[in-house]
Formats: structure tokens, sequence, C-alpha cells
């Protein structure tokens, strides 16, 4: 049985769920154009993940197998609609900027593959440390891409300017690439580089060895 | 016929699923590595949106848009925040459905679709396409031209980094970036390509 301290801290940086797993890219690489659409974006995802893995983990013993997937799906949309609501109520500006994405936590599959493979099998103190430490880790990565893109991208960080842009009379010209969709490919590919060169065990093994060129040899 | 063709034109290149709005990238991820399985799945994508954004779109105009319900009796009753609740059950039932009928009468289909059909439940590209229609309030014949078209937009992306992928696992990748970094790179790529159609007015 994995420590209490792991099972928080592992997701970060040695079990990604975005970096590793491959879980939950999509809002990841829509929201992080700024830092305040992104922050709240994490805020959502963390309560979610969280209190969907404690109530799974809770029914988890009186829930037919069969019908397993249908009542996560209904946990997990019932707490994004709580979400959702309380957003439009509190910050109207920034629900309308995160539109979809908000709703689309649903099919993040960090929340249904915490719920599935975690949540279904342990107990609730250990499952709302896995959710938590799980939504950290997706939010560790957004927050790093947002914080590449949005003072690349429009020179600034929260909406205030903190590199002045040409425009404002300063004398950075805003690359307005990285507020379009391929940067933020580029950054997470970057990202998962940087990671597993600094965690080589997380290397993917080559399909093809890269045979030795001979070729030289007989043309001389 | 030109709104609709520009509409379908639209979904397809510009306002691509996977590659403009990041719909369904876990999926879009893990399943392109052979050109094949990306197709099968594409195909899957296909059927269920083209029948989901349209289902979809009659249960928001007729149960829960405000006053929706008037038809019953209720005309102030305002279910629009059951949406999510409403469309994922949709499309949960509907993939469930299409696997039961797909497998009753057409079993070659079933087949070559089979292992994909339970993974388009939690493919986001389905449920965001319905969310996105309510978000653009189309009407029911927009409905079904805008879900037709998402789903080959996203087909065609999928099997385009799965040919992608094919020819690069011979190729020499720096040790870190193999795999999954290199592929995020390659999608990078093709959706730059695909910003060149962001020009063209339709």
């Amino acid at each position: 049985m994995a420590s209490q301290t792991e099972v928080l801290i592992d997701p970060i940086f040695n079990n990604n769920p975005i970096a590793l797993q491959v879980l939950g890219i999509c809002s990841a690489l829509a929201v992080t154009i700024s830092m305040s659409t992104t922050t709240v974006m994490c805020l959502a995802v963390l309560f979610v993940t969280t209190m969907s893995n404690l109530a799974v983990s809770l029914v988890r013993n009186y829930i037919p197998t069969n019908i397993r997937i249908i009542v996560q799906m209904t946990i997990i949309a019932s707490l994004v609609i709580v979400v959702d609501q309380v957003l439009q109520a509190v910050a109207y500006d920034i629900s309308k900027q995160l539109s979809v994405f908000v709703s689309l936590i649903i099919t993040n599959c960090i929340v249904m593959g915490r719920a599935e493979a975690f949540a279904m099998q342990n107990g609730p103190w250990m499952s709302t440390l896995d959710g938590f430490g799980n939504a950290l880790g997706y939010s560790v990565i957004l927050i790093g891409v947002a914080l590449v893109r949005e003072p690349l991208g429009a020179g600034t960080l929260f909406g205030m300017e903190i590199i002045p842009t040409v425009a404002n009379g300063g004398w950075y010209e805003p690359n307005g690439m990285f507020l379009l969709a391929p940067s933020a490919f580029f950054i997470i590919g970057f990202f998962i580089w940087a990671i597993r060169a600094w965690k080589t065990d997380q290397v993917e093994e080559e399909e093809f060895e890269i045979a030795p060129n001979i070729q030289y040899k007989e043309a001389a | 016929m030109d709104h609709y063709l520009g509409l379908f034109i639209r979904a397809v290149f510009i306002e691509n699923m996977a590659l403009a709005f990041f719909l369904g990238m876990c999926t879009f991820i893990a399943v392109s590595k052979k050109i094949s399985t990306a197709l099968g799945l594409g195909i899957a994508v296909i059927v269920v949106l083209a029948i989901t954004v349209p289902l979809n779109n009659l249960i928001y105009n007729f149960l829960l848009k405000e006053g929706a319900l008037a038809w019953a009796g209720f005309p102030d009753v305002d279910l629009s925040f059951l949406g999510v609740l409403a469309y994922i059950g949709v499309i949960a039932a509907m993939v469930q459905i299409l696997e039961m009928v797909l497998d009753k009468y057409v079993p070659v289909l079933y087949n070559a679709l089979g292992v994909f059909l339970p993974l388009i439940t939690v493919n986001c590209a389905i449920l965001g396409a319905s969310l996105m229609m309510i978000d653009q309030g189309q009407t029911f014949a927009e409905s079904v031209v805008f879900g037709l078209g998402a789903g080959v937009g996203w087909a065609l992306a999928i099997v385009a980094l799965a040919g992608v992928r094919e020819k690069l696992k011979y190729s020499d990748v720096p040790e870190g970036l193999r795999g999954l970094g290199i592929t995020f790179v390659s999608v990078g790529l093709i959706s730059l390509c695909f910003l060149s159609f962001g020009g063209i007015d339709v």
C-alpha cells in the first residue's frame, strides 16, 4: 500500500496525468491562452476530481459493475453542473471565456480515469488524496504552459502588462503565434521532453533500431 | 444551400475539432499509431457525431430551452442547466444502441468498429460538438450539417496524424522526445498547416 504522501505527490512529476498517462489534454491546450482562465480551470478541475473521487469511493461497494460507468458519469456531471453554475454566478466574464470547456470537464479523462482506476478500489481518504494529487499534476502543466503563452503572446500576465509591447510604446512585438492552437502543442511537447530528460525512466522504448551506416565504406 | 456548404467546409477545415479546438485529444493521441485503426475510429466518430448532434439539438429545443416545455403546459420552466447531463446521457445511450444495432444487422461494420465504440463516449469531441451547436444556436438542419462536418474533420485529422506517425517510427528521435513528445510536436505542425485555411471566408 502506497503511503499518503506518495499518493499525493507522485502524480505531480513521476506519474503526471498529462505528460505520462496522456489524460485530459483537450482542456490543457484550449484554456492556457491566459493565466486567469487557466487558474479558474485548474481550480474547477481540482474541485471536481477530488470530490468525484471521494464520492465514487464512498459508493464503490454498492455500484453493480455493469453500470459503474453511468454512475460515475452522473456523479461527475452533477459536480460539473455545480461548478458551472457557481462560475456563472461569481465570475461571469471568465465563465464566458471558458465557454464549453467547463462543461467538458465531464469528459476530461483525468476525472473518469482516476475514478475508474483508483477510487473504485480504494478507501475514501486515499481516493481524495489521489484525486487532489492528480489534479495538482494537471494544474502544474497547465500553469506552466500558460506562463509561457500569455507573456510571449500578449505581453501580459493575469491581464497585467509585464513586457511592454510595441503597441503600448514598449519594445516587445507580441508573437501572435503563442495565442494560436499550434503553439500549445509545441510547448507541451517540449515540457514532456524536459520532464523526461530529468526523469529518464519515463523515456519510451524505440520501435526500430537505426542500423549503422555502412554504405560509405562500400563507396570507398 | 450555399450556407450549408459553407458551414460544412468550416466545420471540416477551419474550425477543425481536433486541431483548432483541441477536442478529443486523448483518443487522438492514443489511437493514432496505425492508419487502419485511426480510420476505423474516425468513421465511428463520424457516425456518432452525425447522430448525436441533431438529436441533442432536438432535446435542447423541445425539452430544455427556456419556455421549450410550453407544449406540455409548462411555459415558465427553464431546464437548460440540466443540459450537459442530458447530452452525455444521450451520447452514452446512443453509443450503446448503435453497438447493439450494428452487432445485430451489420456484423461486418461491428467487427471493424467494435473496439472503438465504447471509447467514443468519453471522447470530448462528441460532447464538445453538441455544446458548440447549442452555443451557436443552430437550427436542426444546421446541426445535421455541423455534426457531419465536425466528424469528417476529426477523422481527417486523426488519419493525417497516423500517416505521419507511421513514417516517424523509422526516424531517429532524441531520447526524451521519443513517443509522446514528438507526437505533440507533429500535431502542432499539422495544426499549423490547418491554420492556413483560416483566411478562407465562407
